[in-house]
This record gives C-alpha cells, sequence and structure tokens, in this order.
C-alpha cells in the first residue's frame, strides 16, 4: 500500500476553504420493512426475514409501511424541511448482489421532505446552521460475506455469502447543502452535526440510532476549494464512517489529503473513499458511477405518497422539544456549565438524569450520582450508563436516603454497589449489608468518648483551639464505627464534648 | 430525430451486463431508434395540459400496517437459489483480480 502524502491540517487551512456534504443514512425501528410484512429484529438465523417482496421473486407487489412514511415526515418536520405535497419512489438499477432486485427502491427527484436546516451547538456554544438539501425514503440492502480472501475482504474473495434479513429495512437518507464557511472547525461542525441529529433523531423515537450497530451511517463528502474562491473543488466521499469521532477524523484527513494533493499541482479524483478506524486513514475506492449510470426511474409497483396536509400538521403537533433547546433548557435548571453539560450528554447520562429527577430526587444529586459512581462503573465494565442493572428511581431512593441522613455518602456508594451486583433494590441492600447510619446518640456518644480517650493529645490541642484537628478524631469514630456514623454528628459531638465552638 | 449511436447501446450493454457482438451493436441502435421514435410520438399528440403519467391508476397513499407477517423458511427462501452455502445465497466472485 503506498503512503498518502499530508500535509499539516494548519498548513491546509492556511491556502484552502473546506467545503462539506453530509449523507446519513437512518435505519428506521419499525416493526417490518419498507415494503412488506418481514420482521426486522436483528440477529436472527440468516435469510429468515424474507419473502417474495423482499427477494424481489417475479410477480411480488410492495406496499409502504405506513409508519415507514410517518416517521421520515416527522423527521423533515424536525428538519425544518417542506414536506411533499405528492412524491414517488424511483427505482435505482445497478448490478450489485447486495439487493437480490438488481435495484434498490428509493426516491429520485421527488423526496418526501426537502429544503430544511438543523441548527447545532459546537463545544465552545456557538451555534452553526447547516442547511438540508433533502430526506428520503429508502430500503437497506443484504448483508455481505466475502469468502476466501484476506480477513473478509471483497478483494481477493473467490465467492460471496448474502443474507438478505436486512434488505428492505426501511432506512431515512438525509443528505445536506453543501456546508461552506466552517473553515478550520469543518470536522468538528461535522460531528457536531451527526451528534445533533443523531439525538433529534432518538428523540423523535424513528429509531435508537446506534452507530456503533449501523442504525446510523455517515458518508462525507469533502472538498477544498483555495482560499477567498467560489467554486467548489472535485470532492472525495468517504463512505461508511461510523462513530461521531471518525466523522470527525475522516473530514480533518481528507482536508490534509486534498491540500497534499492539490498543493504539489496534482488533481483531485472523484471516487469512493474507505474509512479506516485503526489509524484515521482513508483509501480509494471505486471510480464514483455518474448519475444517470443508475437509470432511475419512477416505481411502477408502488402508488405516489401524497401526505394530507392534515395529518402533517397533526405530525408537527406532536414533534418533541429539540434536542439543542431542551438541552439549553436543562442546563439552565441544573445550573451547570457548558462544558459540564456537554460532558452529560457524552456521557449519554441526560435522560437518566431527568428521569432521576422525575423520581424525587434533587438535580445535583441525581448528576452526582449518574456522573460519578455509575459513570465509573460503566467505564470499567465497558458498558453504556444505560445499560447498567440499575433504574433512576433507585438512584433517587439512595439520594432520598441521603437526604435523610440514613446513609452518608460512603454507605450510599455501597448500597449502589450493591444494587449492582444484583442484591436488590436499595432499601433491601441496606437490609442485607446492614448500611444504615449509626444514629443512635447513646452509641455515637460512646465512640466519640472512647476516641477522646484513646487521643489524649488530639483532644487538648482541640481544647487549646485547633479545631481543625478534630478530623482526626472523626476519623477515628468513623473507623470505629465501619463508616456508619454521621461524620457531621461525631464533628458535633466531639466539640460539644471538649466545650469548644464549631 | 437524434439516432441512438452505437456507443450508447455499447453503454447501456455494460450497466445491464449483456455481451453485445460488434454486428449487434448497430443492430440494436436501429431498432432502439425505432422504438423510441415511435413513443415520442406520444409527446406530439400531448398538449400542455397532459401531465406525464407514471401510474395509469389514480390511486394514492396505499399504505400497510406496520404488522409483522410471516416469512418465508430460510428453506424455502433459499430453494430457488443455483448455490448457497451457510444458509446463505452464494454468489460468484464480485471483484476481479485487478
Amino acid at each position: 500500500m503506498t503512503v498518502t502524502d499530508l500535509v499539516s491540517y494548519e498548513d491546509a487551512l492556511a491556502s484552502y476553504d473546506p467545503v462539506m456534504g453530509l449523507e446519513v443514512h437512518v435505519e428506521l425501528g419499525t416493526k417490518t420493512k419498507m415494503f412488506c410484512g418481514c420482521s426486522t429484529e436483528l440477529k436472527q438465523d440468516a435469510n429468515s426475514q424474507t419473502c417474495p417482496v423482499c427477494l424481489g421473486l417475479p410477480g411480488a407487489l410492495p406496499v409502504v409501511n405506513e409508519i415507514g412514511v410517518e416517521s421520515a415526515i416527522k423527521i423533515g418536520l424536525a428538519l425544518n424541511c417542506e414536506i411533499a405535497e405528492w412524491c414517488r419512489f424511483a427505482r435505482k438499477n445497478y448490478f450489485y448482489p447486495d439487493m437480490p432486485k438488481n435495484f434498490q427502491t428509493s426516491q429520485y427527484d421527488e423526496p418526501i421532505a426537502y429544503n430544511g436546516y438543523l441548527d447545532v451547538q459546537l463545544e465552545d456554544g456557538e451555534t452553526f446552521r447547516v442547511q438540508i438539501e433533502r430526506a428520503h425514503m429508502e430500503e437497506d440492502t443484504g448483508k455481505s460475506t466475502h469468502v476466501g480472501g484476506a480477513t473478509g475482504r471483497i478483494q481477493g474473495a473467490s465467492h460471496s455469502l448474502l443474507d438478505y434479513n436486512r434488505a428492505g429495512i426501511p432506512l431515512i437518507e438525509i443528505v445536506t447543502k453543501p456546508i461552506e464557511g466552517a473553515g478550520v472547525r469543518a470536522p468538528e461542525v461535522a460531528k457536531a452535526y451527526v451528534a445533533e441529529l443523531r439525538e433529534l433523531i432518538k428523540a423523535l423515537g424513528v429509531s435508537e440510532a446506534r452507530m456503533e450497530m449501523g442504525q446510523m451511517r455517515c458518508d462525507v463528502n469533502l472538498s477544498l476549494r483555495p482560499n477567498g474562491t467560489e467554486t467548489f473543488g472535485t470532492r472525495s466521499e468517504t463512505k461508511n464512517v461510523n462513530s461521531l469521532r471518525s466523522v470527525e477524523r475522516a473530514a480533518r484527513f481528507e482536508i490534509q489529503r486534498h491540500a497534499a494533493v492539490l498543493s504539489s499541482g496534482g488533481t483531485v479524483v472523484q471516487e469512493t473513499r474507505h474509512f479506516h478506524e485503526e489509524d484515521g486513514s482513508t483509501t480509494a475506492g471505486r471510480i464514483k458511477d455518474n448519475a444517470e449510470d443508475y437509470r432511475y426511474f419512477p416505481e411502477p409497483d408502488l402508488v405516489p405518497v401524497a401526505p394530507a396536509r392534515e395529518w402533517v400538521e397533526e405530525l408537527r403537533k406532536g414533534l418533541p422539544e429539540l434536542p439543542r433547546l431542551r438541552r439549553n433548557r436543562l442546563k439552565e435548571e441544573w445550573g451547570v456549565s457548558e462544558h459540564d453539560m456537554q460532558s452529560i450528554l457524552n456521557a449519554g447520562a441526560v435522560d437518566l438524569i431527568v428521569a432521576t429527577t422525575d423520581a424525587g430526587a434533587p438535580s445535583d444529586q441525581a448528576r452526582k450520582w449518574w456522573m460519578g459512581e455509575l459513570a465509573r462503573n460503566a467505564n470499567e465494565t465497558g458498558r453504556g450508563l444505560d445499560e447498567l442493572p440499575i433504574t433512576p428511581a433507585q438512584v433517587a431512593r439512595v439520594a432520598e436516603l441521603v437526604a435523610a441522613g440514613d446513609l452518608n455518602d460512603k454507605l450510599a456508594r455501597q448500597v449502589i454497589e450493591g444494587v449492582l451486583a444484583g442484591e436488590g433494590d436499595p432499601d433491601t441492600v441496606v437490609e442485607k449489608r446492614g448500611l444504615k447510619v449509626v444514629s443512635d446518640e447513646g452509641a455515637l456518644s460512646t465512640a466519640v468518648d472512647e476516641a477522646i480517650a484513646a487521643n489524649a493529645a488530639v483532644a487538648d490541642k482541640i481544647r487549646g483551639g485547633k479545631v481543625a484537628a478534630a478530623g482526626a478524631l472523626v476519623g477515628a469514630v468513623m473507623k470505629a464505627t465501619r463508616g456508619q456514623a454521621d461524620a457531621a454528628r461525631v464533628r458535633e459531638l466531639i466539640l460539644e464534648k471538649l466545650g469548644v465552638e464549631g | 430525430m437524434p439516432g441512438i449511436t452505437r456507443e450508447e447501446v455499447a453503454h447501456l450493454a455494460r450497466l445491464a451486463r449483456l455481451e453485445l457482438k460488434g454486428e449487434e451493436l448497430d443492430h440494436f441502435a436501429g431498432q432502439l431508434d425505432d422504438i423510441i421514435g415511435a413513443v415520442a410520438r406520444v409527446s406530439e399528440v400531448a398538449d400542455q395540459d397532459v401531465p406525464p403519467t407514471s401510474h395509469p391508476l389514480p390511486l394514492t397513499n396505499v399504505m400497510r400496517a406496520d404488522e409483522v407477517r410471516p416469512s418465508l423458511t430460510p428453506e424455502q427462501a433459499l430453494s430457488g437459489a443455483p448455490a448457497q452455502e451457510q444458509q446463505r445465497f452464494k454468489v460468484p466472485q464480485i471483484l476481479g483480480e485487478d
């Protein structure tokens, strides 16, 4: 493999202005495929979810999934698009065995949604408006396994095996207009856009949009033009960039690569490129077919979709609060910084914290547990926060016990540990492990007396006015009570007994 | 009437994965020309008020509830396949050696 020449990112931006186009495919969370009643459940036996329609057998007649259309309209509305009064499906013809029909049912010049925008927030709080060209309905392809070559690659394979369970699962393709003016922040804008879109899709409830599971995939189109010029340069299309971090890296790499080609007097080839997670590089794929090679024509087997305006307006009314606005509202309500809010978002904790406060916990407590103890556990066990075996209601209960003085922080951590270990709900863990704070004044008083007796020198210092030394005695009492004493109360008792004002 | 060129026929044949000989290219270019010429006469009689038609029936919004229906069994699905392996459709090499 030849080493790709790159110039430094700073040098690239000193001479060139990046223009991007982002194409995002979202797999809808419908129960059935786009044009037939086959289940969309993942990880089933190969070819166990196919029928004459999605296998493209002669005489089969597709019928569009109502929820597929509804989801497309919701996405369009949330992206501030116009919704077509009337639109058709089209056949995109190509020879490749991932579609048994030899065409993909898609939309061509009549997308269901067009002309919108999405405001995205960058890490420093600045807002960037990304214009949306269109969002259209189509279907996913089957899954290929290449046999006989190195590490499952198509190059050098002797043959390939096809599982058509995924063929026909509804996809919405969302295409931006050329993103101009992002300059040095282009890779960051690309990442923020995909992140915002993912939040939006999740908020709409039309897909879980898990990028690691291929439910959301991004193609990054990028070109450079000399600073101060208008005409777009030749673009490359980096396919299937499947994490937020990769979107940013792919854009950055392509900027550096294009700049190296252009500044050495070469020309950029219009081609598809493959992204490599290991090192963030891209390599050349096939030279792009021209659009006319797909020989699009209106799909004769599916009648046009003409969403009634009443339906569209009804869907518009049902749209949830946009994630960006909700985030900013929560940030205000919780009184956290932009940076902390970003961390909460990155951790996937927003909804969990909201659910915990809904269950009665103060927001600072909810944040503290989810972003502290629980985030640490999730990290260590390689799980998402939402995969931890603890519910927001249980976290709220722990916070309640702390607020009531039944638990201190140390004991609360043990309770959470117990819940995560499957020992039951918080009250059960408290019961079984015997984790109540010792609030029995008699027992505490004895423990304090013992600590004072055992540390006479320290006690003298405190009597002499060195109140700070009380910490050592508090520690001794906590140790004696195995952490189950209320530290604040212990301190009060110590000072009281030694006749010192706190 | 702009004729269909030999190159256009060759291009279409490549897209359709058809192997055509030299004389066939000429032969089909002429035939396609005739067919397109015949269809083009429709445009001559259709006035501005007649929109192009892709669907003969005045139907829109034929939709299906999102309810699962039984699929074929893998055996049924694969029953017409020329070759299979690991319960999957087996297809010849997709990319050549180049």
